[in-house]
């Protein structure tokens, strides 16, 4: 109980939150498709804070975080499908056996490439991604279901506003907490100077695979959480880009910065599919012409992202 | 015997492949040496290396010999002024920022050329400057592109091992890999060292992007990424920062790449390219030749 005592400026907020985004809905200004970025932008806020807990916290930088949010996809859409669960409590323990799975195999990975640091990790964790997507579209010859490069089809669409709302804000107090707490610590201690932390009795190694198992979780139950809102997946969603998307999203909100990476996964997400609204088609495609412009920019002028306090 | 005719075949094959990721490799094991970087857009230079080449083929039918001269010094300045522009006021930062910084040059590359407007973002054939002819030596056939493609490879790799070993220039380069710090002191001027880094590799790309070209008439602006990344897996597997290394390292990518699509499934190689860099950084993370690896 103490947990939702000491939460209750934010539980009080989510649920403001929530009751005004309901009211809007419910009073019909928007469209469907507004409902399904909003959902969206949650699955995002997730996987994103995922990999700030890696990145943004412990400081072990990841390109292949896409393919933890993939496996935590596919796990979801296997088991949905092959169970044809249609009750939301009945998938709220495969919500959490997806991000499991991710977080298994975050672990399993981990454990020897956590000994590489910078860009060493950065090539390992890209070929670790590229490796899940061309498994995933191999994946047909293991079971039928899964489609291989032809897609995943016909997930039951379980996933809804109050579910997702829900597991999101429950996974950002966890977090927090975590991030407070003695572990935490550790973790921003490691982010700062790794020997030091080691000299004063942290078990670095352990500490980093303890923060990258914990993101790929969050990861995972963001891809499961997607897989049953857009009932269709396809090896081509879960490739480096998306793992790029995630790392815009952690620099532009500040590394270490909770609060940070919601804004930045609200900005990117509305950013993104409003153009998409707005503009034609061909100004679209502009977007990656000027998203790495962005980026470049970033690390030339504020290399710790926009909205973080203090520079290490 | 007629396996070992296949065998024998795919290993030229293997071969031709591996020359071409040697030619890469080069460039991002020269750069890591001096700078410490991954230049992820060095495989985009590679792209713009086959792009330059298609051009200067379709459009002004140029001898071959031309292009590549002139392919060479475009990609060269190409990797000049990716240098000044996006590395070197970041020299000081985290590494991680110039990684992202890389990543960031790369994307832009891809994107901004695959806009309809500049090039385009679907596949076009590459011209063939010469007719291909096949020798057949009985156990097997070699053509006369794997022969240029062999040949050109060696001659570049002899003119690099002369820049790098031979000349004063090479020595500074050397020396700037080695400690960029005392180099400095030793009056070294680490800004020319860095950029004539980034004009070998770039115009070493550059050849590897035209005979890609000739040997897989088949071009696009994200040709560049997977060659790419298996190349640097090359350097990595030779040992980063060692010229013979990256080469060696290229031809066992290159040959592992086409047995994995002659004889498992075309659709697994890239993830054996990848099993081979988990078993190098687990089991020997220093590369076949590396001794240590923060020194060349």
């Amino acid at each position: 109980m103490n947990f939702f005592w000491e939460a209750r400026k934010v539980i009080l907020l989510s649920v403001l939150i929530y009751l005004s985004v309901k009211a809007i809905f419910f009073f019909g200004y928007v469209s469907q498709y507004i409902e399904q970025i909003t959902l969206y932008a949650l699955i995002v806020i997730l996987a994103s804070l995922g990999l700030n807990v890696i990145y943004g916290y412990t400081g072990q930088f990841s390109l292949g975080h896409a393919a933890f949010y993939g496996i935590g996809a596919y796990v979801s859409a296997y088991l949905t499908k092959i169970f044809s669960i249609e009750n939301i409590f009945a998938y709220i323990p495969i919500l959490f056996i997806s991000g499991a799975a991710a977080g298994l195999i975050g672990y399993l990975i981990g454990i020897p490439i956590l000994r590489l640091r910078d860009d060493f990790l950065a090539i390992a964790t890209l070929g670790f991604g590229t490796l899940v997507r061309v498994l995933l579209d191999n994946s047909d010859k293991f079971s039928e279901v899964f489609g291989g490069s032809r897609g995943f089809v016909g997930i039951p669409r379980l996933t809804t506003f109050e579910l997702a709302f829900v597991i999101v804000i429950f996974l950002i107090l966890i977090t927090h907490n975590l991030i407070y707490s003695r572990y935490g610590l550790f973790w921003r201690c490691i982010k700062n100077d790794e020997l030091a932390s080691a000299s004063i009795g942290i078990n670095t190694f352990s500490m980093k695979l303890m923060a990258f198992t914990y993101g790929c979780f969050l990861a995972g139950i963001g891809g499961a959480l997607y897989a049953n809102l857009y009932t269709f997946l396809h090896p081509s969603n879960f490739d480096i880009l998306k793992s790029i998307d995630f790392l815009i999203i952690v620099i532009v909100g500040g590394m270490g910065s909770i609060a940070g990476t919601i804004y930045a996964g609200l900005i990117w997400v509305g950013f993104i599919e409003g153009l998409r609204i707005v503009l034609p088609a061909e100004v679209v495609d502009l977007r990656w012409v000027f998203i790495p412009l962005l980026l470049i920019a970033l690390m030339m002028w504020k290399p710790y992202g926009l909205m973080t306090k203090s520079r290490n | 015997m007629e396996l070992l005719g296949y065998i024998f075949q795919q290993c030229i094959n293997g071969l031709q492949l591996g020359a071409v990721y040697a030619l890469i490799a080069l460039g991002y094991t020269m750069v890591y040496g001096v700078l410490r970087l991954i230049n992820f857009a060095h495989g985009d230079i590679f792209m713009l290396g086959a792009f330059i080449a298609y051009y200067l083929l379709s459009r002004f039918t140029l001898p071959i010999y031309v292009v590549f001269v002139l392919t060479m010094i475009c990609t060269a300045l190409a990797g000049y002024i990716i240098e000044k522009v996006a590395y070197k006021p970041l020299r000081n930062a985290p590494k991680i920022s110039l990684l992202i910084t890389a990543v960031g040059v790369s994307l832009f590359l891809e994107y901004f050329l695959s806009l309809k407007a500049v090039f385009t973002p679907n596949y076009i054939a590459f011209p063939r400057p010469f007719e291909v002819e096949a020798f057949d030596l009985s156990l097997f056939t070699i053509t006369n592109v794997q022969l240029i493609i062999f040949s050109i490879t060696g001659v570049s790799l002899g003119l690099l091992y002369l820049l790098v070993y031979k000349t004063k220039q090479g020595t500074a380069m050397r020396a700037v890999s080695y400690d960029k710090e005392i180099a400095s002191l030793m009056g070294i001027n680490i800004d020319a060292t860095v950029s004539l880094t980034f004009i070998v590799g770039a115009s070493l790309a550059g050849v590897g992007g035209i005979l890609y070209g000739i040997a897989y008439p088949q071009i696009n602006v994200f040709m560049g990424v997977m060659p790419g990344i298996k190349s640097f897996i090359a350097a990595v597997l030779g040992g980063i920062g060692i010229i013979h290394g990256a080469v060696l390292g290229g031809f066992i990518i290159g040959l592992s790449e086409v047995f994995v699509s002659a004889f498992l499934s075309s659709t697994f190689r890239d993830g054996v390219i990848f099993v081979i860099l988990f078993l190098v950084l687990l089991l020997k993370p220093t590369g076949i030749f590396g001794k240590r690896i923060d020194k060349v």
